[in-house]
């Protein structure tokens, strides 16, 4: 039975309304809980300076593993993910094939042990091959281990199919986790619509276009009592729905990015394709609306979003670059720029949406340093500045503005079920 | 003939811009720079100065990445008039030919000894991807909907010549604004240079936050059109329309176009401007067309003007940068 003892550490948990300096003690990949001075250790981390956190949980995580290994596989991503402190992932299932069916499912909890990095939890499709027609075999996907139903970056446009999936999935108590937009009112768009797409000459994405299916998604959860999860949330509009939602006890979720809480649509004035993500980069008073979001707990989670692309995918040209960035080495920095530097959150709000909030989401039971509970643990070095460069990054993909930027904070040591898996380069 | 000191000094005295992508970037000094220029090399081709030697032993490349025969030409000229060699590169099917992108073509054609290169491409910012990656120098020839920086020069060119002066004229730009790079360039080339700009089209066709350009939005042609100056109607193009923009072309016509009875509520000196191939019947009938307020064909030959000057002072920057002698 091997035991570690983190000392020293600043212990932040807010499963537990733990916010204190404090010892840390795990025996056999499990918490074992506080302990004073005079406990002794198989082997001791000095977390002096460090914030001892439960390991992070991503639950929007591209692997691209089957069918795109050009942008990443399950190993590198895994990898990535650690190097961004997070322990648990939620693995979109938009992969050739994509997963809809229970073998997909089990070959990438098998790649995902082969890597033996972090946690993995597949997600499943809602339809068949995400067409948005038949739902897949969301029974089937649940005996391979699928956590949640998702047609990852594709909107569930048939409000017919989104009805019936939210009641079938109520049989496992799954949730479905949609992107909500209206196809229609963003088709051929490249950025929001506002006064820069205007000036810019580029084809906007109105605000409404993911408003319209926020409303529609609650309205379906209310009827089906069904548990809808709207992920990458980025107006106003969605925040103050999602708010009333809540309010009258209908089984809402959201999740925001990074990004969306950093960058505004001034950023594609470079015409950078980086910049270029679904849904749109937005102006300040979305961003301000969202961090409210997250204050008054209307948002649940932040995650990623990590969506790698092979540099070719990424082309010069604005029109024909693909959407999307990846995310999980940047995940903590830029909430630490975003939200703590400027006073919005402390760091025990920040690390709830970082931990507990996406595990009840999904359900799993993680997130948590409580008695018991897998050692999985982020050690945070919150001072440390560095510049963010291609070299250094895990994932196979290098397709991030920040690229390049000064960044502060990062993941120092990682433990997944009580094994150290990451330590940062001095 | 050596007229080249004549063109050379004073007029471009001040122009340091290695591109011209756009006219969002360019001061009120530096479009007039360009405007004078044109007015200098107008007036050699008067006299029948029309071949000069300034870019001679230089290669323009001109990369047609969206079909433009008009606009083609019309640079092709000018850099000829200019003596310099000139290499044609067009392609309407996708820029993104399998595994070479559109920057690995720019470089290749680059490579052959290329200075400047003119770029018209269906993306909103394809120039200023080359003005990153090339040594050469950039003119923007069109990127998507977002600049055309020459028509909006030889239409202010052109609005110049008529009235004398930019500054307090009233200039309606007239149909489709959400999809128009020349009505972008036009605005910001005409609020410069002191002109109150009209943006009048169907609510449709006209992007909400334009007003933040600080141009007066109107959707009533009748309303406006006794305080303007000089009508620019751009055309609509019904590729791009797809049926839901507005009704019919008869309605637009009749809300919209040009025609006998809305020319006698104009000003009595009213100028008309039409870029492009114009739809006759639609955005003007013919009798305005070849009335006596439309310059529309003088507006074609104030293009090649215009571009001859672009290239002329694209070509002192080069010059002076390279540390070659005047
Ligand atoms: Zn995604």
């Amino acid at each position: 039975m091997k035991s570690i003892l983190i000392k020293n550490g600043h212990i932040v948990d807010p499963s537990q309304n733990l916010d204190q300096q404090a010892n840390l003690l795990i025996e056999d990949s499990k918490i074992k809980g506080l302990c004073d001075e005079t406990t002794t250790a198989d082997e001791v981390i000095d977390a002096s300076g460090l914030i001892v956190s439960p390991g992070f949980i991503d639950i929007h995580v591209s692997l691209c593993e089957p069918g795109f290994e050009e942008d990443e596989t399950i190993e590198s991503g895994t990898a990535a993910a650690l190097a961004g402190g997070v322990t648990s992932l939620g693995c979109m299932p938009n992969t050739s094939p994509v997963v809809d069916d229970r073998s997909s499912a089990e070959f990438i909890l098998l790649q995902a042990a082969r890597a033996a990095n972090c946690h993995v939890f597949p997600l499943g499709a809602v339809t068949k091959n995400h067409e948005g027609k038949e739902l897949a075999e969301i029974g089937q996907l649940v005996a391979g281990k699928a956590v949640g139903f998702t047609d990852a970056d594709q909107p569930i446009e048939n409000a017919e199919i989104m009805r019936c999936a939210l009641q079938y999935t109520r049989m496992f108590d799954r949730p479905i986790l949609n992107r909500a937009q209206v196809p229609e009112l963003a088709e051929k768009g490249q950025m929001h619509e506002g006064f820069h797409s205007t000036v810019l000459g580029l084809k906007g994405i109105p605000a409404a276009a993911e408003e319209i299916m926020v409303n529609r998604d609650i309205a379906l959860a209310e009827l089906t009592r069904g548990r809808i999860h709207l992920m990458c949330i980025s107006t106003q509009n969605s925040v103050s729905q999602i708010r009333r939602a809540k309010q009258k006890d209908i089984h809402v979720t959201a999740d925001v990015t990074p990004h969306h809480l950093t960058l505004t649509d001034q950023m594609l004035e470079t015409y950078d394709p980086h910049y270029k993500v679904l849904p749109p980069l937005r102006s300040q008073e979305h961003i301000d609306a969202l961090i409210e979001g997250l204050k008054d707990g209307t948002i649940d989670a932040i995650c990623s979003d990590h969506t790698p692309h092979a540099s070719e995918k990424k082309t010069d040209e604005i029109i024909g670059a693909d959407f999307g960035i990846i995310g999980l080495e940047t995940l903590l920095p830029v909430c630490l720029q975003s939200l703590i530097t400027p006073g919005h959150l402390t760091w025990s709000e920040l690390i709830r949406k970082l931990t507990c909030g996406p595990a009840k989401i999904l359900g799993l039971s993680k997130g948590t340093l409580a008695e018991g509970a897998d050692a999985d643990i982020t050690l945070i070095n919150p001072d440390i500045k560095y510049q963010l460069d291609p070299v250094s990054l895990k994932s196979s993909s290098q397709n991030t503005p920040f690229l390049g930027k000064e960044l502060q904070g990062r993941a120092e040591i990682v433990l997944v079920s009580g094994e150290v898996r990451y330590r940062a380069e001095k | 003939m050596n007229i080249d000191h004549e063109y050379r000094t004073d007029i471009s005295n001040g122009w340091t811009r290695k591109h011209i992508l756009g006219l969002q970037d360019l001061s009120k000094d530096e479009l007039n720079i360009i405007l004078n220029q044109a007015s200098e090399f107008k007036r050699l081709a008067a006299i029948g100065e029309t071949k000069l030697t300034p870019l001679s032993g230089t290669v323009v490349a001109n990369l047609f990445f969206e079909p433009s025969t008009r606009t083609r030409v019309s640079f092709g000229l000018a850099a000829k008039r200019l003596s310099a060699d000139t290499v044609d590169f067009s392609s309407s099917g996708s820029s993104l030919s399998k595994g070479e992108s559109f920057v690995d073509t720019a470089k290749t054609i680059e490579a052959m000894g290329v200075s400047y290169v003119v770029v018209r491409h269906k993306t909103p910012g394809a120039p200023q991807l080359l003005a990153q990656h090339l040594d050469a120098n950039i003119l923007n020839a069109g990127d998507g909907t977002h600049e055309h920086p020459t028509q909006a020069l030889l239409d202010i060119f052109t609005i110049r010549e008529h009235f004398g002066k930019i500054e307090g004229l009233t200039v309606t730009l007239v149909g489709d604004i959400l999809h128009s790079r020349v009505a972008r360039s036009n605005i910001w080339g005409l609020k410069k240079l002191g002109a109150h700009v009209i943006v009048c089209g169907p609510t449709t066709l006209i992007p909400s936050e334009i007003s933040n350009l600080g141009v007066e939005v109107s959707n009533n042609l009748d309303d406006v059109i006794s305080r303007t100056d000089c009508l620019n109607l751009l055309r609509i193009q019904f590729e791009r329309q797809r049926g839901h923009f507005f009704p019919s072309i008869r309605e637009y016509a009749h809300l919209f176009g040009m025609n006998k009875q809305r020319i006698n509520k104009a000003k009595e000196d009213v100028l008309i401007l039409a870029p492009g191939p114009i739809n006759r019947g639609v955005e003007i009938t013919p009798d305005v067309a070849d009335g006596p307020h439309s310059v529309i064909l003088g507006q074609v030959s104030n293009g090649l003007i215009i571009r001859m000057a672009c290239l002329y002072l694209l070509h002192l920057q080069r010059t002076a940068s390279l540390g070659i002698p005047g």
